[in-house]
């Protein structure tokens, strides 16, 4: 469980950090709070000559609630969204699912934009981007651009980003809908999801989309669409179409499937109440 | 002279036997002080690290060691080649077999060690590891036990092909390592032929790997100049691994000085002897040079000892109204590709023997089977004497499924099953002497504490409940009697590798009245220098705060076989108490002569000797201390110090009675402990905070093994849990809540009537829980279904069961 060798680098400006990856290409990569990345590199899994430490580079965390909408830096540690009451106040989704994303000391050290920007199916936070239809602010060479969570999953650590450019903010439009949960099952404390969905509900309106089910997060139109017309097992019906899980140590795809529908169930159940 | 203190105060202040004394370890650990095997740093130390095979079976072609050497800070790179002129690339086991310290032509599990890269530091070691290229070729793999011994069944070990006698007897297959019988086969089917009532199932305790938070590593130090080796390690039998490392080695035993440091939990997984402990002693008489090894977590979930694995067999039989009349159980024992099971040598499938339980029944027969198949060798006894939580789960299982049979409750038929407490000594059918026991006792008060018949009534309600639709979670109620088989052993039919397995504890009083008192065991968190103190306190009388206590350096620390299978107390607690009577019987003869009167005119009073009748003319043990080193006593040698070996005349037999409530959701199979009761007897109480603690930390084990650690292999004989991720060890939020409780009913043989505690709630919580499970879908027709009882597997159950509509 020891690293192969690397060198570090802790640039000032996000300029410098994209220097470094553009000169380094492929053997080049961001750490953010390393609670992912590291342990891949321990496992030898992740064989890079450079690490470019985002910490030192300042602006890229804090929570701004604006008129319609939340910006989170993507620095911000999945502590902090557990902390901030205003937050809690405009999205109490996050909040909701931050706490159930591994133990304390991960998240103080693990962000939100390592949490989306990793592409770990096994993520909660992807998941819920794509409920929330939030927006992922990327910066490279050619500048800024926007891309929707529900666009930014490939494949299992594939993402739309190109590997020079960094991810700096994530924007989340605040939901009207009163609704909300994110329920979550798993093994012990410290685990990925067996199972985790995300739902949002309001007048007319819903969003579902589900964690660990496939190689993606899954957030399903057809799905929410049932929901939002009041339709619980079609919603049900259309996610577990969406669904593509794999047998590992948590269970065969049978169970996974199972569990899938019934954790949505208990997921809108709970939305529902919050909704009235 | 007037004493100021009332005899109670005397008492409480040596915080003796009986006392909740806070744990002396504490105060180091709490603040960060241990002292464990990689805390070790010495000048110019170096660090060895393994080259591991992907593959479970394949022959290894080639390994170039040529871009390892290469790397910067590599200094050598050892294989079975480099080993082999030095008769050590393979090593005896701890089970009359041998086992490869470096792949010697194949390998056998997945992980096992090929090479072994030594460098200046750990960083470069792990380098050179990805640099050394082996070609291997891969063989069919065997992972179930029972193919392994089918005919066309691929030879594992080809080093022994052929072979017709084992270690253990004749053997009829080439994965087929021994037979063990026990007890009566013929008698047993007669039973079995004629009972009203038979039920027949097989139980199956999966693999699973005791995982102490420390993982196992060493430090060897070979001094060019002494010739001297001193290794630092992870010890669980200092002694034994000082023996075995002379024998194997040709070192002269003398020139060997083994050292157990603290020790971050063993639970059997720290007993055996490990290649890296050969390669590191190797590879510092080859540098003269210090070098340190020490497992990562994967290592020591994929290569170190693993514990279970038994596949149990079982047909109980019984009159139509529950009295047991025969029990028959055929074990099929995966060891892997070694056999490196730590048992006393006559004890092929340790004390499994011991599996009639808390039962009297009358005849029994037990065979087992141990198999070769392409896993990790060990076969450990993990938080329990050598195989008892198999042997526990397999009988309170067996009573479960024949509960259901006879449509019976369990708690019922484990009462009219009982030894009763006047049957001992009691005789079992698979040859043990019980020593005593109350079960009834124990067993009225634990359905007492928990509201038994509430508890039924409220899971009948539930049940009903469920059927309406009005609720999706059922209730279990998990019963366990569990009866133990600990303190291995008797030198007569207990040694291993040839060493018997006594104990020892050598004591020296200090003229002042403090002391210091060495033992052959060694803690690895149960807390011997709180509590062993407190045996020498109540013996001697001299404060527990008063006595420091040494365990683990065999330099210092008279001869004793370890720490595991609860023997510390039973043996090595039996020796200090002895030793302290050989302490306090000099002390009489000192303090009569003080007081001037004959020998046995004085008498024990706490911490003195006062005179018969004459109360307030005493000298205490305080005084008499001194005495021994400044008076010139005729007939007396100045000193106070005793040593004892003690070899137990029988085992101790602890037991208790545990009971669990778990809510089960059936669509999830999430499980929750609404309540675990253990009432557990130990025989005499040493320290009752400790034993809680045992109790706590014993059955968090338990609930961890039932609920679902494991270590599992795929068809290709992948290890699918080397991590924390998927190897389960819960946290405190897992954790269930415990209530304790006790009965004591003394060891007679004990010299202190003490029996060990600290693996009775891993043998008592495992068929607990699972038998909670059990309960609650018996309703619905299940009677077994394996461990460990993860969501998935609940899941099924539940599915299989038809109860997901
Ligand atoms: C024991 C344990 C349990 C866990 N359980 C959970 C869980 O239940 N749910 C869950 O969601 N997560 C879990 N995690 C993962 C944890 O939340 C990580 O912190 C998170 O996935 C990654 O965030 P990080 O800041 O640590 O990123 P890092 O590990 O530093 O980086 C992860 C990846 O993202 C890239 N990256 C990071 N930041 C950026 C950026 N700003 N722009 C572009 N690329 C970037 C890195 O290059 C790297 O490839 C667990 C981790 C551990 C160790």
């Amino acid at each position: 469980m020891i690293p192969a060798g690397f060198e570090y680098h802790r640039p000032a400006d996000i300029a410098s950090a994209i220097a470094l990856l553009q000169q380094h290409g492929d053997e080049a990569r961001v750490i953010a709070g390393g609670h992912s990345l590291i342990p891949m590199m321990k496992l030898r899994m992740a064989d890079l000559s450079h690490l470019v430490d985002l910490q030192g580079i300042s602006g890229l965390s804090g929570i701004t609630i604006g008129e319609g909408s939340v910006s989170i830096g993507a620095m911000t540690t999945q502590n902090a969204l557990i902390t901030d009451a205003a937050l809690a106040e405009a999205v109490p989704i996050l909040r909701e699912a931050a706490l159930q994303i591994a133990d304390p000391q991960v998240r103080y050290l693990g962000t939100v934009g390592g949490n989306v920007a990793n592409g770990d199916p096994g993520n909660d936070m992807p998941g819920l981007m794509q409920c929330l239809d939030a927006t992922y602010t990327l910066v490279g060479p050619d500048g800024e651009r926007q891309v929707a969570a529900r666009d930014f999953y490939e494949a299992a650590y594939f993402t739309a980003r190109e590997d020079e450019e960094i991810l700096t903010a994530i924007t989340i439009p605040i939901p009207a809908a009163k609704g909300y949960a994110y329920v979550k099952q798993k093994r012990k404390i410290g685990d990925y999801a067996t199972a985790a969905a995300a739902v949002l509900l309001g007048e007319g309106f819903a969003s579902v989309a589900m964690t660990n089910l496939a190689d993606t997060p899954v957030h399903s139109d057809a799905a929410s669409a049932a929901l939002a017309e009041g339709d619980v097992e079609g919603c049900v019906r259309e996610a577990l179409q969406a669904i593509d899980p794999q047998e590992d140590m948590r269970g065969p795809i049978a169970f996974k499937k199972h569990v899938a529908g019934v954790i949505l169930r208990r997921a809108i159940t709970k939305a529902q109440e919050r909704a009235a | 002279m007037k004493d100021e203190i009332t005899p109670e105060d005397r008492v409480a202040n040596l915080k003796g036997m009986g006392s909740s004394r806070k744990r002396v370890e504490d105060v180091r650990f709490t603040q960060g002080k241990g002292n464990y095997v990689d805390d070790i740093k010495l000048d110019g130390m170096l660090f060895g690290d393994f080259v591991r095979s992907p593959y479970a079976h394949a022959r290894v072609k080639s390994v170039n060691k040529e871009a390892a050497l290469a790397v910067p800070g590599v200094l050598a790179v050892l294989t079975a080649e480099d080993l082999e002129p030095l008769g050590l690339h393979w090593m005896p086991t701890l089970a009359g077999d041998k086992q490869m310290v470096l792949a010697d032509g194949k390998v056998l599990f997945q992980g096992q060690e090929v090479a072994y890269v030594v460098a200046t530091d750990r960083y470069a070691a792990a380098d050179g590891v990805e640099a050394v290229v082996v070609e291997y070729e891969e063989l069919p793999v065997v992972v179930d036990p029972f193919k392994a011994l089918e005919p066309d069944a691929p030879i594992l070990r080809e080093d022994i092909k052929d072979r017709t006698e084992g270690a253990h007897g004749p053997v009829r297959h080439n994965n087929h390592i021994f037979t063990w019988e026990q007890g009566d086969k013929d008698a047993t089917e007669a039973a079995l032929a004629e009972a009203d009532v038979v039920a027949e199932e097989m139980i199956y305790y999966h693999r699973t790997h005791p995982c102490p938070l420390e993982t196992c590593g060493c430090v060897a130090s070979m001094d060019k100049v002494t010739g001297k080796l001193t290794l630092w390690g992870t010890f669980q039998a200092p002694h034994a691994i000082r023996t075995v490392v002379s024998l194997i080695s040709g070192i002269a035993e003398h020139n060997i000085r083994v050292i157990s440091p603290d020790i971050g939990g063993g639970f059997g997984n720290k007993v055996g002897a490990y290649a890296g402990y050969v390669c590191s002693v190797v590879a510092s008489i080859v540098t003269g040079k210090p070098v340190k090894w020490v497992e990562d977590r994967m290592e020591n979930l994929m290569s170190t000892a693993f514990a279970r694995d038994y596949w149990m067999k079982g047909r109980i039989a019984a009159t139509k109204e529950g009295k047991i009349t025969g029990l028959w159980c055929h074990t099929t024992a995966d060891h892997g590709g070694f056999d490196a099971c730590a048992d006393p040598t006559k004890f092929p499938a340790g004390f499994m023997n011991i599996c009639t339980g808390s039962y009297d029944i009358p005849t029994a027969y037990l065979a087992v089977d141990g198999v070769y198949t392409n896993k990790a060798p060990g076969g450990v006894a993990y938080r329990c004497s050598f195989r008892v939580t198999e042997a526990a789960y397999f009988i309170e299982r067996m009573i479960e499924v024949l509960a259901i049979k006879l449509n019976m409750d369990a708690a019922e038929l484990r009462r009219i099953n009982f030894i009763r407490k006047d049957q001992f000594p009691y005789q079992s059918a698979l040859g043990w002497e019980y020593d005593s026991g109350d079960y009834h006792t124990a067993w009225e008060k634990a359905l007492d504490a928990v509201g038994y018949d509430a508890l039924r009534a409220e899971q009948a309600q539930r049940l009903e409940d469920f059927k309406a639709g009005k609720t999706r979670k059922l209730i279990g109620i998990g019963l366990t009697h569990f009866t133990e088989i600990v303190g291995a052993g008797p030198v007569k039919n207990c040694d291993i590798l040839g060493l018997g397995m006594f104990d020892s504890c050598e004591i020296r009083i200090h003229p002042t009245g403090s002391a210091i008192a060495r033992l052959g065991t060694i803690s690895q968190g149960q807390g011997h220098a709180t509590t062993f103190a407190q045996i020498i306190a109540s013996e001697i009388g001299l404060p527990a705060d008063d006595i420091t206590l040494e365990e683990g350096d065999t330099d210092t620390a008279p001869y004793g076989l370890g720490t595991y299978g609860s023997r510390s107390t039973p043996v090595a607690g039996a020796a200090t108490a002895m030793a302290a009577r050989k302490i306090r019987a000099k002390a009489q003869m000192i303090a009569a002569y003080l007081l001037e009167v004959h020998d046995d005119d004085v008498e024990w009073d706490v911490d003195r000797f006062a005179v018969k009748g004459a109360p307030e003319r005493f000298k205490t043990m305080k005084e008499i201390a001194f005495a021994a080193y400044n008076q010139a006593i005729p007939g007396l040698e100045p000193g106070l110090e005793a040593v004892s070996y003690y070899d137990p005349p029988n085992m101790t037999y602890p037991f208790g009675a545990y009971i669990c409530v778990m809510e089960i959701d059936v669509d999830t199979g999430e499980t929750e402990v609404r309540s675990f009761y253990a009432l557990d007897d130990c025989g005499t109480r040493i320290n009752p905070m400790i034993i809680d603690g045992q109790i706590h930390g014993g059955a968090t084990e338990g609930y961890a093994i039932a609920m679902g650690q494991e270590i599992a292999y795929d068809e290709m004989g992948n290890n699918k849990s080397a991590t924390l991720m998927d190897f389960f060890l819960p946290t405190a939020w897992e954790t269930p809540t415990y209530t304790t409780d006790f009965t004591v009913t003394p060891s007679p043989h004990h010299p202190i009537g003490a029996k060990g505690v600290g693996e009775s709630p891993n043998v008592g919580s495992v068929p607990c829980f699972s038998n909670a499970v059990h309960d609650a879908f018996r309703p619905f027709g299940l009677v077994q279904s394996h461990m460990p009882h993860d969501h998935w597997r609940i899941w099924k159950i539940a599915r299989d069961l038809g109860l997901h509509g």
